[in-house]
């Protein structure tokens, strides 16, 4: 290590060659500078409106008022900030988990596919999803779960059963962010695990068959353990989204009627800040989340460096 | 190689299953399809599912009539090709230094964590609306394009793949008497087309498909991208705000198939799109998860 590092410092260029050699990236890194400060850190500096009695004509750097704590104080004796919170969490969590564990089953039988063409053709088709927008997509099942409509509930009264509203009621509403969710983005997410299963050595296949292991067996012993360091990090990595239930999908997927089980924090800081123009309590409830989601990235991040190697840079 | 009896039945029924798996993806696509097409009335009692009844053009009639659907386009054209320039130059130009070592680039780390700071931490929803308003954005195209012009996730991306091309490539083009900009604008960019092409594909089906900021950050329904329009108009269609021959004629076709005719319509760019940029996003997203 000694050794190393000496080495190093005599191949180290001294300061003010570097520092010249270095002119040109300073130049380069200017406009990404300045818009990054502008735009991601200036707003940092905006925080702070959640510890004052804002009052947007006076600006940013007008004299507002200091009222400490207030604000965090506030939303949590809030029960709709009670509600948004345990509905994101438990939101997210079912969402994270299954999404995981469906990708896993869909990679491997898309890859057990015996004709490429098919493959291929599967693949692209169950990608679509993932291209379109919530505000469409919201508008297709609005249309397709409708009580009075929509062909589910046309296909459970021929089946006997009473329409669901699957849109309005609280009994529903979680589930079905949850399926849609799930049916959107289950097909792109097989991506990074497909990637992992081509990485395989396909000489523990060959070796495998002459032993004579079965398709079943290959899947267990040799696909799945080969999945194992991507499926860790995924599910590390998920740690860190939490907190983020999916503001496009709840927000065009929402209505006053399922706020008790559908409200979320992104729509809440949305509602409270926006709609009824509480600058202040939004963004406390906005920095409440950021600072539980930093935590779990950060740890998320650790434990990704830790386990799997995972670096970002 | 011989297949067992179990693995054949296994085949078919997994392909059986992928099929309908991968139907089951574009069926509601397909339902709006038939809707759009539909009576509706036919729609409203509920009649149409994969095939349209009563087959009539009236909503697309309609659609073609409408102004502000088109001018929502337009725009948002507009702002995914104006993001694309610049993303694609901000990308460019901070991923370069970033690549090279503390070596070579004194303060590298410092600016890595620059850039990788926002990544972790935001100001959230208030403060960010505030920044756009204080520097007089609200109501311009560039509201919309400005605040993401450096993403660093583009950034990582391009970095990984600046440091993937050999450094004797710069040693000699620095022997020969290039500079850094010449290196980076002849020798880098054109080596990296496959990493551009992927950041471009993020870009613009993100910009494509972002319909919030158009709602918070524009003044008027008519500076709308597609998507916010599509939420204001189609989503929360309010008859009120229509005028009265509008009321009137959507009276006639009646709304269901008309709003499946818009939100197909604007679905279809991108269904035409994706299948051929498919190799592009894959290897994104495989680049910057996996390493080492």
């Amino acid at each position: 290590m000694a050794s190393r590092s000496k080495a190093l410092n005599i191949q180290k260029k001294p300061l003010g060659k570097r520092f010249r050699e270095s002119i040109p990236f300073y130049l380069m890194l200017l406009p990404g500078i300045i818009f990054v400060f502008i735009f991601n850190y200036f707003p940092l500096y905006g925080l702070k409106i959640a510890f004052y009695r804002f009052i947007p004509a006076k600006g940013l750097f007008g004299d507002q008022k200091w009222v400490g704590m207030q604000y965090f104080k506030e939303i949590f004796v809030n029960p709709d900030f009670t509600h948004a919170l345990f509905n994101t969490v438990i939101i997210s969590v079912w969402k994270l988990s299954l999404s995981i564990v469906i990708a896993i089953i869909f990679s491997i039988l898309i890859n057990e596919l015996r004709s490429s063409k098919l493959k291929r053709t599967v693949q692209t088709i169950v990608y679509l999803p993932h291209f379109l927008s919530w505000v469409i997509l919201a508008g297709v099942f609005m249309d397709l779960l409708s009580p009075e409509y929509g062909m589910i509930n046309k296909l459970i009264t021929a089946l006997g059963g009473e329409p669901i509203f699957f849109l309005g009621s609280n009994q529903y509403f979680r589930g079905t962010l949850i399926v849609t969710d799930l049916w959107k983005e289950f097909g792109f997410n097989t991506i990074v695990y497909l990637a992992a299963i081509t990485s395989i050595d396909p000489s523990l296949y060959e070796s495998a068959v002459v032993d004579g292991a079965n398709r079943f067996k290959q899947i267990w012993h040799i696909t799945l353990p080969g999945m194992l360091p991507i499926i860790l990090l995924m599910a590390l990595l998920n740690i860190g989204s939490v907190m983020n239930a999916n503001f496009d999908q709840v927000y065009n997927m929402y209505s006053p009627a399922v706020y008790e089980t559908g409200d979320v924090l992104d729509t809440l800081v949305y509602r409270v800040g926006l709609v009824q123009a509480n600058f202040s309590l939004s963004t406390a409830i906005g920095l409440f989340k950021s600072v539980i989601s930093l935590i779990l990235v950060g740890s998320s991040y650790g434990l990704a460096y830790k386990f799997a190697g995972y670096r970002i840079f | 190689m011989l297949i067992s009896k179990g693995e054949k039945i296994f085949n078919v029924i997994n392909s059986i299953f992928l099929v309908l798996v991968a139907l089951l993806c574009i069926a509601p696509m397909v339902y709006m399809l038939a809707v759009s097409l539909s009576d509706n009335a036919q729609v409203v009692a509920g009649n149409v599912s994969f095939w349209p009844k009563k087959f009539t053009l009236a909503s697309y009639e309609y659609l073609v009539s409408l102004r502000s659907f088109w001018n929502s386009m337009l725009i948002s054209v507009e702002r995914v090709v104006i993001s694309l320039i610049f993303t694609l130059v901000f990308t460019a130009l901070t991923a370069y230094p970033l690549s090279k070592s503390s070596n070579k680039f004194l303060g590298r780390s410092f600016f890595a964590w620059y850039f990788f700071i926002p990544m972790l931490v935001n100001g959230g929803l208030i403060p960010t609306y505030l920044t756009i308003s204080s520097l007089k954005l609200l109501g311009t195209i560039w509201a919309l394009i400005l605040p993401t012009s450096v993403v660093t996730f583009y950034v990582i991306l391009m970095l990984n793949f600046f440091r993937g091309i050999p450094g004797e490539i710069e040693e000699a083009a620095l022997i020969d008497g290039a500079g850094q900009w010449r290196i980076l604008f002849t020798i880098y960019l054109p080596l990296s087309l496959p990493s551009l092409a992927t950041i471009a594909v993020y870009c613009s089906l993100g910009q494509w498909n972002e319909w919030f900021q158009g709602i918070i950050y524009m003044n008027d329904p008519s500076q709308y991208p597609l998507m916010s329009y599509l939420q204001i108009a189609v989503l929360n269609v309010n008859l009120d705000e229509l005028s009265p021959e509008e009321a009137a004629k959507l009276s006639q076709i009646g709304t269901q198939t008309y709003k499946a005719a818009q939100l197909f319509v604007a679905a279809i760019p991108m269904i035409c799109v994706y299948p051929f940029l498919q190799k592009y996003f894959t290897k994104g997203l495989t680049l910057g998860s996996v390493k080492g």
